[in-house]
């Protein structure tokens, strides 16, 4: 590797993807998130970790908004993404969530093929001009959520007849076939077995190479495993951000101690 | 006694037996109910549907029984009858006049019990309200009047009977309840048997009118070739005779009509159903799909009405004789389009309540993957949602249209009487319910096939609606199980 290529990778690191500034969320009457500021660097998986209804999940899909879709719920404060505020009335949700991809907690892969779901995306999008670049862009997205191998003699059979741990990585190929740059993953791995969610995790691991990944998580092993920043939150406020390192072996909120080392939660 | 105060007295003892039993089984074990097998309800109940039950069954067949065994008994009586079909017919007179004389003693009227006819019968039996076909003869006064002496006679046997049974019932009981006995399993097989019998009579009745339906189909395929039915191309029937019963115009009918009336449904239920369910807030629904639904609940002859009165006239406006189209294709206000149109309107909240709850059955979570990958919310819609609700709509549709092809009232006032094979919507045409009303009304022979021919396409339109929903049935169920 030469020196300039360490110098990009230096850049890029300290890069910041998403500023979040005095971000508040209600749900109805109820105060979700109180007062978040955090930022989020490009080419890096964050986690985020807490307890069950600490806001963690809520803050995420505040990121792509895909909070707009629920009636009750309110959100105050700014959301930056390379420096625009996704919550400006100039901001199309629909062209954000393009930039701004998202993976469930459960599998949802579309009652159709393993090819329609996978290139649903870049239709809707129009990221390919013929069926010999779309098939490109499939097959390109298939090996990125390491499940090629597994599904190319059978493309055309309903994503839906896969295994869990299968239909979860054609969910991320799904996701990174319409070429994001932010990745939010909710709880990936919660619906799979050890090995899927080892195979979820090295996936995770390469995407970094290309997005900023953010993670929730209630396994606190896997937010180890994965990440190179941690954020915790207890009840809707974020109690601290900072190195993953750091977060697990030398947290400065009592709190956070007091979760990492399983006393609360 | 009367059946209806020997039922009431029935009532009261199932009541005392309930009492009784659950006070008996107590006694038994000191008042320590901690003993018993079951709650001390379930002796109670016991007790009381021993007794009852059994009591009641033998009321009911009794009731059912008697008067056949009565009449059987009374008919020779009855000379002056020339041939067993004027005996039955006679035998009704036998049963009217015994009545009125019930109805005279009751109220007085009746002075003594004589064996001589009074002079005026027929006018007494006038002012108690029974009214008589023609003058009672001697023979019939003797046989009234011992069918009343069985009656009487009957009616004692019916209340000793069935309070033999309902005592022995009660002891029996009595006998059988012990703490150790387990009341509560037999009470609750006694309820499951109830449930089981409830939900039989709704299947046995299905049978029963494909049953009375099918005889008496079979009987007019005797008298009518079964292929001038199912083929012929004209459908005039004549109860002179020399009628021609072609079921093909009126099959075209139904079907035109019907396809109509979906072209028109089918479109707005479904949009409807996706603005509710995908665009309308939740104040919008509330207010929305109660108003929707109020649709579904007007009676079918109140859209006759307005298609007779308001849609059939207001089509011939437009394209009728000097209309504002100035076309003149449309004759008369009775024709197809007009009973398709309103029809359709009819289907409109079948369609889109339906559909509405099968498009709400898709997860949310398909939205959200389709949403979270930058999809609008109509492409959400058109690429994700109704591809994986379309096996339910379909269904939907399919029930609609056996609907559309059952429906009767709408087609009596909107589309016309002229059964005819023709591709113009404009034009009058009729359905096979509306000749199944045509054929069934008025003075009836049931020997002659005109008559009889109401079955055949009864059963013609049952096939087809049973196959239908089958059809439908069977989509919906197997949509259903790919999320569950």
């Amino acid at each position: 590797m030469n020196q300039m290529s360490l110098i990009d990778r230096a850049v890029d690191m300290t890069h910041i993807k998403i500023a979040a500034r005095g971000v508040n969320v209600y749900y109805g009457d109820s105060h979700a998130i109180k007062d978040v500021n955090v930022e989020i660097a490009d080419k890096t998986v964050t986690a985020f970790i807490g307890p069950s209804g600490c806001g963690k999940s809520t803050f995420l899909r505040c990121l792509n908004r895909m909070n707009d879709t629920i009636d009750i719920c309110r959100v105050t404060g700014d959301i930056l993404l390379d420096n625009e505020d996704i919550y400006d009335k100039r901001v199309d949700p629909v062209q954000l969530r393009a930039k701004v991809g998202m993976v469930f907690q459960k599998p949802n892969p579309f009652p159709k093929s393993i090819y329609d779901n996978v290139a649903y995306g870049p239709r809707i999008h129009g990221l390919a001009k013929n069926k010999a670049e779309l098939d490109e862009i499939v097959e390109k997205a298939l090996r990125r959520g390491a499940i090629w191998n597994e599904v190319k003699d059978r493309l055309h059979a309903p994503g839906t007849g896969l295994s869990g741990g299968q239909q979860q990585r054609l969910c991320i190929a799904r996701a990174v076939a319409t070429e994001p740059e932010v990745l939010l993953m909710d709880e990936p791995c919660s619906a799979l077995d050890p090995i899927a969610t080892a195979q979820v995790e090295e996936l995770i691991d390469e995407l970094r190479q290309d997005y900023s990944v953010i993670i929730v998580t209630h396994s606190m092993q896997q937010a180890a495993r994965v990440s190179q920043k941690t954020a915790f939150f207890h009840l809707g406020n974020l109690v601290e951000y900072g190195d993953t390192g750091q977060i697990f072996t030398n947290p400065r909120d009592p709190r956070t101690e007091s979760y990492i080392s399983g006393r609360i939660g | 006694m009367p059946v209806l105060w020997l039922f009431v007295l029935l009532l009261v003892i199932a009541a005392v037996a309930f009492f009784a039993g659950r006070a008996t089984v107590l006694r038994t074990v000191k008042g320590k109910s901690r003993l018993l097998h079951s709650l001390p309800g379930f002796y109670g109940w016991y007790t009381s549907i021993l007794t009852f039950v059994p009591a009641f069954l033998v009321l009911i067949v009794w009731v059912i029984v008697q008067p056949l065994i009565i009449n059987h008994a009374v008919a020779p009586m009855i000379t002056s009858a020339q041939d067993d079909i004027q005996r039955s017919l006679m035998a009704d007179d036998v049963q009217n006049i015994a009545k009125g004389l019930d109805l005279m003693s009751a109220q007085g009227l009746l002075p003594q019990e004589t064996s001589a006819m009074p002079d005026d019968l027929r006018g007494m039996l006038g002012s108690v309200g029974v009214a008589l076909g023609s003058d009672p003869t001697e023979d019939k006064y003797a046989a009234a009047l011992e069918f009343r002496a069985l009656s009487r006679i009957g009616s004692i046997a019916l209340t000793a009977v069935v309070l033999m049974v309902a005592g022995a019932g009660f002891l029996i009981a009595r006998r059988q309840v012990t703490p150790t006995m387990m009341a509560r399993n037999k009470v609750e097989d006694f309820v499951r048997s109830l449930l089981i019998l409830s939900a039989s009579i709704a299947i046995l009745t299905t049978v029963g009118i494909v049953l009375s339906l099918v005889f008496s189909t079979i009987k007019f395929f005797g008298l009518y070739p079964a292929a001038d039915f199912f083929f012929g191309l004209t459908w005039s029937p004549s109860f002179q005779g020399e009628s021609e019963l072609g079921l093909l115009p009126l099959i075209w009918g139904t079907l035109f009509i019907s396809l109509i009336a979906l072209l028109v449904a089918v479109p707005i239920g479904l949009f409807a159903a996706v603005y509710l369910s995908e665009y309308a807030s939740s104040s919008m629904r509330a207010i929305a799909k109660p108003a929707l639904e109020v649709l579904a609940g007007i009676p079918t002859i109140v859209y006759g009405l307005f298609a007779l009165l308001t849609v059939g006239p207001l089509l011939r406006t437009l394209f009728g004789d000097g209309g504002t189209f100035g076309v003149n294709w449309m004759t008369s206000a009775d024709a197809a389009i007009t009973a398709g149109l309103v029809m359709g309107m009819m289907l409109i909240p079948f369609v889109s309540s339906l559909s509405d709850d099968i498009i709400n059955a898709v997860p949310q979570a398909m939205r959200d993957g389709s949403l979270g990958l930058g999809a609008t919310p109509s492409e959400t819609i058109r690429q994700v949602v109704l591809p994986a609700a379309l096996p339910g709509i379909v269904g939907a549709i399919l029930l609609a249209a056996s609907r559309a092809i059952g429906e009767t009232m709408i087609v009596v006032l909107g589309a016309g009487a002229a059964a005819q094979i023709s591709m113009n919507p404009f034009d009058a045409m009729t359905t096979v319910t509306t000749r199944i009303v045509a054929q069934l009304t008025g003075d009836l022979d049931f020997s002659s096939p005109t008559a009889l021919v109401a079955f055949a396409l009864g059963m013609t339109l049952f096939v087809i609606t049973l196959g239908l929903n089958v059809l439908a049935l069977f989509i919906v169920r197997k949509y259903q199980e790919q999320y569950e």
